[in-house]
């Protein structure tokens, strides 16, 4: 279980806005969040991550303590295990497919089974400048998969994808998801999309 | 002719780019990681070369490697190092001259990247130093070039800081530029022509080549 109680300032053009969050995520639950643009989802991620640290609160996960503004505890994002899809992606232009999961994982079989778990095993050879949006941000859930993370964190993870190819994805990530056990946070603009995966819920006002 | 200067030149500018390559590359790494006062202030000092005559720079230079007093003497008494008047005080000098091309340059590649890309690679487990190696470095690869030609270049051409702490010994500090200047002295014409055209034309061949690499790198999607 992960619990969240944080407290973040938002950067806005008008004003101050503060981003307030206490929630609890069940081990390997789904969880879907939605809310309006500039309503602090990618900051949340990212706190959750460690890229960002907030002014107050906590962030416990399965029993250790990630950060604690009290006690000044914030556990680099490196030990934290978690796997991050990035809006924009963020991939490596200098990376192939394949490298792109090898940077993140020795184990050979995993990266073959995720190249066939995102329809890429034949452009594993291609650089993301060579990939269409859609393979682009099939690759950056991937690289996210590589490290088999405890948790999942994926910020508007099926934007570019055409509904075949996201329901078929989908799928393929519920059975990936739960043999790792994975707890897993989609923030999304179109929650529709994840009805009948995402059994909960958190909304941003 | 003598082409020794020649030598000296491109052994001075090899010496001190390998030496840029492993001091300023980092270097530019840790400043484009966050501002801080102190940042500011040690970015300041290694840009003055920029704007400041050489001369000024040869002079201080001078002073505080003078054998007679100070770090030069204690360096001369303890370790037997020499930077005045020397071939080492003109890699020292030209390290110091130089900087700012190969710092400037990378500084801004690395700062232009998204942050997301070191983010990323974080969140796979991967520390600073290899995120530097394998994402962030191989990324400003065209940047990482021509600040090493424009270094390169740069040192090819310095003459004041060389002159003043340098001097004109021949095959220990008399580099092409100097060359030029002292055979213009002596009103030997022919060797400075001889070895302005060489300097014309190797400068002139690196910056092409420069150009011509940026050109046909690859657009990343990046832009």
């Amino acid at each position: 279980m992960i619990s969240i109680n944080i407290e973040k300032k938002l950067k806005a053009y008008q004003g101050q806005q503060v981003l307030k969050v206490n929630h609890q995520f069940a081990a390997g639950s789904v969880t879907k969040i939605y809310g309006p643009s500039g309503s602090g989802k990618t900051t949340f991620l990212k706190v959750i991550a460690g890229l960002t640290i907030p002014e107050k609160g906590r962030i416990v996960a399965a029993g250790t303590t990630w950060f604690d503004a009290g006690t000044k505890i914030n556990i680099p994002t490196q030990q934290r295990n978690i796997g991050f899809v990035f809006q924009q992606y963020a991939l490596f232009p200098n990376m192939t497919v394949r490298q792109h999961l090898e940077y993140a994982t020795t184990d050979e079989l995993w990266v073959k089974r995720l190249l066939v778990l995102g329809k890429l095993d034949t452009l594993e050879t291609h650089k993301p400048e060579y990939l269409s949006g859609g393979q682009q941000q099939r690759l950056a859930i991937l690289r996210a998969l590589a490290t088999k993370p405890k948790l999942l964190l994926m910020d508007e993870p099926f934007s570019a994808l055409d509904p075949k190819m996201k329901t078929e994805l989908i799928a393929g990530l519920k059975i990936v998801l739960k043999q790792l056990g994975t707890t897993t946070i989609i923030v999304s603009h179109n929650p529709q999309e994840l009805d009948g995966w995402a059994a909960d819920e958190l909304v941003f006002e | 002719m003598d082409l020794s200067p020649i030598w000296l030149t491109l052994k001075l500018a090899g010496i001190t780019t390998a030496m840029l390559i492993v001091i300023g590359v980092p270097f530019a790494w840790w400043l484009s990681r966050g501002k801080t006062f102190f940042k500011i202030i040690i970015e300041a000092i290694i840009t003055m070369p920029l704007v400041l005559p050489p001369s000024v720079l040869g002079f201080y230079l001078l002073l505080a490697f003078s054998p007679q007093h100070g770090i030069g003497k204690w360096l001369h008494d303890s370790f037997d190092v020499q930077f005045v008047f020397s071939f080492q005080g003109l890699v020292l000098a030209s390290v110091i001259y130089s900087m700012p091309f190969m710092v400037g340059p990378v500084k801004s590649a690395l700062q232009q990247l998204p942050a997301s890309l070191a983010e990323a690679s974080y969140t796979l487990g991967k520390s600073p130093w290899q995120t530097f190696k394998s994402v962030l470095l191989p990324n400003i690869k065209p940047s990482l070039l021509t600040a090493i030609v424009l270094t390169f270049a740069h040192t090819l051409g310095e003459f004041g800081v060389v002159l003043m702490i340098g001097g004109n010994i021949p095959g220990v500090t008399r580099v092409a530029s100097i060359a030029v200047y002292d055979s213009v002295e002596k009103m030997d014409y022919a060797s400075a022509n001889n070895y302005s055209l060489i300097l014309f034309s190797i400068t002139f061949v690196l910056v092409i080549s420069v150009f011509v690499f940026n050109k046909y790198q690859a657009k990343s999607p990046l832009g």
